[in-house]
């Protein structure tokens, strides 16, 4: 590849680096080393490899969305299925990696962030597979918007802690795995869900997940003989995104998409889209855009989809949107909402409410680029979980 | 030398160990910080060390978390914090100020106009606690410019290089982060502390503030044995939290400077019955 990002200390251009306090240097640099040595490892390669086939179920289908494709009328459109992986997301791509490399060295507790409660519910299950402990922090309002992930986790054996502090979501539940990690170091193992904080979170997850677009790559040529002309994906911190795009980086020719959450609309201030409308800071261990008050505190974010609720952004995608090779667009609640409706229907897919936003872009990009163009959305995952969530917004009760 | 230095460095001719507390900007009440500010310069506090309230602070327990909160809700800002500093400076030009905080904050207003404003305020020192000496070179030569000590944190977990690097890079004082966990925790490790302190010293002849998990004068006089200053924060947030956490009344920010005031007392008398770090 002629990308090579990032640097040895986790730089994307500005973006990205090393903020933390003193105590997690050391682990940090530990984790880096580790991760240096096993990425290059055949036999920890080969074990993740089996992992994924045998237990995740991949490689997860490319789906010819003819009916959708006919309907919208332009673009032809496929899915990647990151919805039939084992625990219903492309999130267990990463802990299935993680967990590897905390059993390799030799930590015997797990610890984890979640928003949706999908990163949490993929760790705990790994956890489970490993016979270890495992603790998942999660902001107290998440808890309530998805009971069903909290049961599933602790069915899976694991430690639920709400998380009362700041704005009770996302981001508090990442500041509070830190302090945790912070005091529980030496035997403990943070897997970070996405690809954001500190080096060398942002490129091991990416490179963890970046078996989407490797796939991607091959099943395509079953029914096109040429590369895809346009990527998309959703975007909270933006692991499905970065590893649908990266096997693709070097390939100018494949646009690629990032969908951000505008929640009630851009113009509201009620969204999660900090690469559409915020600014660079440092938060969670990185330098990457955010959203923050002119004073430098960081906002609240709004979305219906609890995945996409974060106020940061993984760095690399801060890079790629400054340097032009991604572009970043945004997709309100109603749209995303109306998306997967539309899919549900047309297709018989339940979509997550976060990978809406992907389709509820997919639809305007299939309408600009026409009907000689090939899309591929990444179906990040299942809307199972989303269910009382659409219906109480309808008025529905189930 | 900078104000930070000649305290420190005083002192410890005289053979005392300073006595550095910590409060929060702005918490409970904006009104009260700078009087807070006096108050402990007179209990004998040589070093103030006060907190900028941010929004996500990652390296502190639930006390100063929940400072900070209480400080963001009423709107305090980094300027705001540095305007406190200017106004203590109308009646205390000997007491040095660091300002201990996140990163995110100083990158907002810009390196270059941070740093002036905050020299300009009579700050003496900048602790920023999410900025390793790895990616502090614009910082640091911001805050040289302005003649400002950025103040860097060593911990248990540092090793040998780590130790070299960040002592290489710091000045005004060293902080050693007594413990792996939050600030306000209370498993510290005074043999750890020791061995840890001991290796320090080996590289630098700054003076070494040790701090986190401090919550009492008992602990700040067994700390006070090996460092050259004992930080006291959580367990001083604590108190004024006891006293009133939202819209104080005159009556509790009297007994909140009451508070602090009898606290930072007790804690400068049992330092000042140890002897210094040898």
């Amino acid at each position: 590849m002629a990308y090579k990002l990032p640097d040895d200390r986790g730089h994307f251009g500005p973006y990205g680096g090393l903020f933390v306090a003193e105590t997690l240097m050391h682990p940090l640099t530990e984790l880096n080393e580790a991760y240096e040595k096993y990425r290059q490892d055949a036999e920890f390669q080969a074990e993740f490899m089996d992992d994924l086939r045998l237990y995740v179920g991949r490689p997860s289908p490319l789906y010819p969305a003819k009916r959708l494709t006919e309907k919208w009328g332009g673009a032809r459109i496929y899915l990647k299925r990151e919805d039939l992986n084992h625990t219903g997301a492309h999130k267990v791509n990463n802990t299935i990696g993680q967990a590897l490399l905390a059993k390799r060295m030799g930590k015997t507790r797990i610890i984890a962030e979640t928003g949706a409660g999908q990163h949490g519910v993929a760790t705990a299950t790994v956890a489970a597979r490993l016979g270890i402990e495992c603790v998942v922090y999660m902001g107290s309002e998440d808890i309530k918007r998805q009971a069903i992930n909290v049961y599933r986790m602790k069915l899976l054996g694991a430690e639920v802690v709400p998380v009362e502090s700041g704005s009770k979501t996302l981001k508090d539940a990442l500041n509070e795995a830190m302090r945790d990690w912070v005091t529980n170091v030496d035997n403990t193992f943070y897997i970070i869900g996405t690809v954001a904080g500190p080096h060398p979170y942002p490129a091991m997850v990416r490179d963890f997940q970046s078996v989407i677009g490797r796939e991607v790559r091959y099943q395509l040529s079953e029914f096109e003989p040429r590369d895809p002309d346009a990527l998309v994906a959703c975007v909270g911190g933006g692991s499905n995104a970065m590893g649908l795009f990266y096997p693709y980086i070097d390939d100018e020719h494949v646009a690629l998409y990032g969908v951000e959450a505008a929640g009630e609309g851009i113009a509201t201030g009620h969204h999660a889209a900090p690469l559409s409308a915020g600014r660079p800071g440092v938060l969670h261990g990185n330098r990457t855009y955010l959203m923050e008050t002119d004073d430098g505190q960081i906002i609240e974010t709004h979305s219906i989809s609890a995945g996409l609720d974060y106020p940061g952004v993984g760095p690399e995608h801060a890079w790629l949107k400054d340097n032009g090779r991604a572009n970043y667009v945004s997709i309100d609640d109603d749209e995303a909402l109306a998306a997967f409706h539309e899919l549900t229907r047309v297709e018989g897919i339940l979509p997550a409410l976060e990978s809406s936003h992907a389709i509820a872009y997919g639809q305007k990009l299939a309408k600009e680029l026409g009907r000689d163009k090939v899309i591929v959305i990444n179906l990040s995952g299942r809307g199972d979980k989303d269910v009382h969530t659409i219906a109480a917004r309808e008025g529905i009760t189930v | 030398m900078s104000r930070l230095a000649r305290q420190l460095t005083s002192l410890k001719k005289q053979g005392r160990t300073a006595l550095i507390p910590f409060i929060t900007a702005g918490d409970p009440d904006p009104a009260i910080t700078v009087s807070l500010m006096h108050a402990m310069a007179g209990a004998g506090a040589d070093v103030i060390e006060l907190g900028v309230p941010f929004s996500d602070p990652m390296a502190e327990g639930p006390v100063i978390q929940r400072a900070s909160e209480r400080a963001v809700e009423r709107g305090v800002s980094l300027r705001d914090c540095m305007d406190m500093v200017q106004e203590f400076r109308q009646r205390n030009v000997d007491t040095p100020v660091v300002l201990m905080g996140y990163l995110n904050p100083i990158e907002v207003m810009g390196y270059q106009e941070f740093a002036r404003i905050a020299a300009k305020s009579g700050v003496d020192g900048v602790l920023t606690v999410d900025m390793p000496p790895e990616e502090a070179a614009a910082l640091k030569d911001a805050l040289s410019t302005y003649k400002l000590d950025p103040i860097f944190l060593l911990a248990p977990t540092s090793t040998e290089a780590r130790i070299q690097a960040v002592t290489a890079m710091a000045s005004g004082f060293i902080y050693y982060v007594s413990l792996r966990g939050v600030t306000g925790a209370k498993h510290i490790d005074m043999a750890e502390v020791s061995d840890k302190i001991g290796e320090i010293r080996k590289y630098t002849q700054l003076p070494l503030a040790v701090g986190f998990g401090i919550n009492d004068p008992e602990t700040a006089a067994k700390v006070a044995t090996l460092a050259d200053a004992v930080v006291v924060g959580s367990a001083l947030v604590k108190r004024i939290e006891e006293v009133g956490d939202r819209n104080v009344n005159d009556g509790q920010k009297e007994a909140i400077i009451e508070s602090v005031t009898t606290f930072v007392t007790s804690l400068r008398e049992a330092i000042d019955k140890v002897g210094v770090a040898a």
